[in-house]
């Protein structure tokens, strides 16, 4: 099914099961909702524009017993609700001593989605991931998009971003039969490889994947691919375990790189599996630029699977 | 006021008053008496008892209370510990949240204070939200947001009160201009904040909101007020917006507050005239618990004598609540890094 497919069942499901969940906006993309929107009409709000105030009416209601989940839509209109999610949803349970839960769910659809423009191609996630109390969802498959949505919406306690590439809506895969969930917290290893591993979340997973591919076909090299679902919590261990094994790492993600995800994420390999490495850990992401519009520079700066192949080629000895 | 509030309830309106103001005072004798007990800044609600004290009291136990950085007296008035509280405000262990929080954030999530934000306006949609909820949910439970008129230059109002009458929820924006002149309390008044409006309470009925203004100092005005607004909210009305008018303490003018007449003076409440020249006219005119005080002495529901102990017994509360908090100890170090996630 695709992955689009997979977002609707999650949140039809969600719905159905839990008379808790709430919706505060409905659109989440073609992602085809229109039955359960009707269905549910009941515990839907069509807020409007007021990113700010709706985010914040949602972490008043998870305090209350609801269990929201807000579709933003584009990711950097978060950024208009960015006090109520930082200064307040994510703080909460901490500065009350445990006392006050935010059980809710930010849904939106981030990066460059293709002539989004500069304001509509952004990758919040790492402002997101650099906050405590918040958890950082990345999902890079149908199945991914299914079973962390259900966890967030169903199970969880905290107060989740749920980062949804636009580009992944129409891709395939397979996703498991029935009420499946996927603990946050658990890497997936995407590909096996002995040579490098690369690391990555949403839309760069296909993209590791592709790259991969690439570089078994062309240059014999066996890439592993980590895809770690979850950045907060992140599972070090299946993402360390499989550098150790390797010795090499390419980390790329779909943001800015300064204080970004593949930064962060290298610093973390630097860090616990120095002595494992044989070379410097790479990284590629979007180039430090706002995001143009025109086509050859929008697709110039991406972090594509050409530029993970070159990645990986500086680090891998010739084959 | 059409019915006289019995003289039971009286009393204890004004009581709440007493260990409000008392509260405060503890936590200046905090600052002024013991040197870096209180790291930073504090804001404390002296001259609005009446509003606080008042409105609380017509909630119940599971009502919903948002409050703002200057949040020390709405948590006592909804039922909180004074002890507990004073522990917060100075970081201690016993604090209603471990210590974690401080003066900023006092909350006690037990008595429907689920979070308080220092940022200005920060809890106005989570009020707006709670009340959402218990409209989801059919519970009847009142919510009320107490904010000061500098939330009116946020935003995040504009876009709240959007939603909460766009969606009817049934919530109370209770807000708090409190530098209002005394004569200017009862009348429509003007913003006191940076503000282009004429006045503030033009802006909710813009947006169709039921408003209503009162003289914040006059403790069974707010209280009539409440207890009509507070009733129709759990019926799912909603939402109301008050504008409640105090006067500025001479003590809040300084970058600290400071008792600038020495502690309150409960003979001020018959003889104004006594009180320092600094706070002599405000004792007059615009301290509320003098004022009640004052009209339940002439109306005869008191006597110079119950009034003198009644404060005994808050003084001697809020010393107990002192000490309690200054023998409290300090949080483990490492205890910092628990809570981060439920």
């Amino acid at each position: 099914m695709t992955f689009g497919q997979a977002l609707a069942e999650a949140v039809e499901e969600a719905l159905a099961e839990d008379e808790r969940v709430t919706l505060i906006g409905a659109g989440f993309g073609s992602a085809p909702l229109d039955e359960a929107r009707e269905k549910y009409a009941a515990r839907i709000k069509y807020p409007p524009i007021a990113e700010l105030a709706y985010c914040g009416i949602g972490i008043g209601a998870a305090m209350c017993g609801v269990r929201p989940i807000i579709e933003l839509s584009t990711g950097t209109f978060s950024y208009e609700a960015i006090p109520q999610i930082i200064n307040e949803a994510a703080i909460a349970y901490s500065n009350s001593g445990g006392q006050t839960s935010v059980p809710i769910v930010f849904h939106m659809f981030h990066g460059i989605r293709g002539a989004g423009g500069v304001q509509h191609s952004g990758s919040p996630h790492p402002w997101y991931w650099n906050t405590p109390g918040l958890q950082v969802a990345v999902p890079g498959t149908p199945a991914d998009a299914k079973g962390l949505l259900r966890w967030a919406a169903l199970k969880s306690k905290n107060p989740t971003v749920y980062m949804n590439h636009t580009r992944l809506l129409n891709t395939r895969g397979g996703v498991p039969e029935g009420p499946f969930e996927i603990h946050f917290g658990q890497a997936e290893v995407s590909r096996s490889g002995n040579d490098v591993t690369i690391v990555a979340c949403g839309i760069q997973v296909p993209r590791a994947l592709e790259a991969a591919e690439t570089l078994a076909r062309d240059h014999g090299i066996e890439a592993e691919v980590i895809n770690l679902r979850t950045l907060q919590p992140l599972d070090r261990v299946t993402m360390l375990g499989s550098v150790r094994k390797t010795g090499r790492a390419v980390v790329t993600d779909e943001s800015h790189d300064n204080c970004g995800v593949a930064a962060g994420l290298a610093a973390i390999i630097a860090d616990e599996a120095f002595t494992s490495l044989k070379a410097p850990v790479k990284r590629v992401s979007t180039m430090p630029v706002p995001v143009p519009y025109a086509e050859p520079m929008e697709d110039f700066v991406t972090a594509r699977p050409d530029r993970i192949v070159a990645a990986v080629q500086e680090i891998v000895p010739g084959r | 006021m059409a019915v006289p509030v019995p003289a039971e309830s009286a009393l204890s309106l004004l009581q709440l008053m007493l260990r409000m103001r008392r509260l405060e005072e503890e936590v200046i004798h905090f600052q002024r008496d013991h040197q870096g007990l209180i790291r930073g800044h504090v804001h404390v609600y002296i001259g609005q008892e009446a509003a606080g004290a008042a409105g609380c009291s017509v909630l119940r136990k599971e009502d919903r209370l948002f409050t703002t950085h200057r949040n020390h007296a709405h948590v006592l008035a909804k039922g909180g510990d004074a002890g507990r509280i004073l522990a917060e405000i100075i970081g201690r262990a016993d604090g209603l949240c471990k210590g974690r929080a401080g003066t900023f954030h006092v909350a006690d999530p037990a008595l429907g204070i689920l979070h308080t934000s220092a940022i200005v306006g920060g809890c106005l949609p989570l009020a707006a939200g709670a009340a959402y909820a218990a409209k989801l949910q059919g519970s009847g439970q009142a919510t009320v947001a107490f904010f000061g008129d500098g939330a009116m230059e946020e935003g995040v109002f504009y876009e709240t009160l959007n939603i909460a009458q766009l969606w009817q929820l049934p919530m109370i924006f209770y807000m708090e201009n409190n530098a209002v002149l005394p004569g200017e309390r009862s009348g429509r008044g003007s913003p006191s904040s940076e503000h282009s409006a004429e006045a503030l309470s033009d802006i909710p009925q813009a947006f169709g909101v039921l408003t209503q203004h009162v003289d914040g100092t006059d403790a069974e005005a707010v209280l009539e007020l409440m207890q009509d607004l507070v009733a129709r909210s759990r019926r799912g009305e909603g939402p109301f917006f008050v504008e409640s008018r105090t006067s500025r303490w001479p003590g809040n003018y300084g970058s600290v507050p400071s008792l600038v007449g020495g502690d309150t003076d409960i003979s001020w409440a018959w003889d104004w005239q006594s009180a320092p020249e600094v706070v002599r006219r405000w004792e007059e005119l615009s301290d509320p618990i003098m004022l009640y005080a004052r009209k339940l002495l002439d109306r005869g529901a008191l006597t110079i004598d119950r009034l003198v102990e009644l404060d005994g017994s808050v003084r001697e509360e809020m010393g107990h609540a002192a000490e309690f908090a200054l023998n409290s100890p300090l949080p483990d170090a490492a205890g910092a890094l628990e809570y981060a996630y439920a």
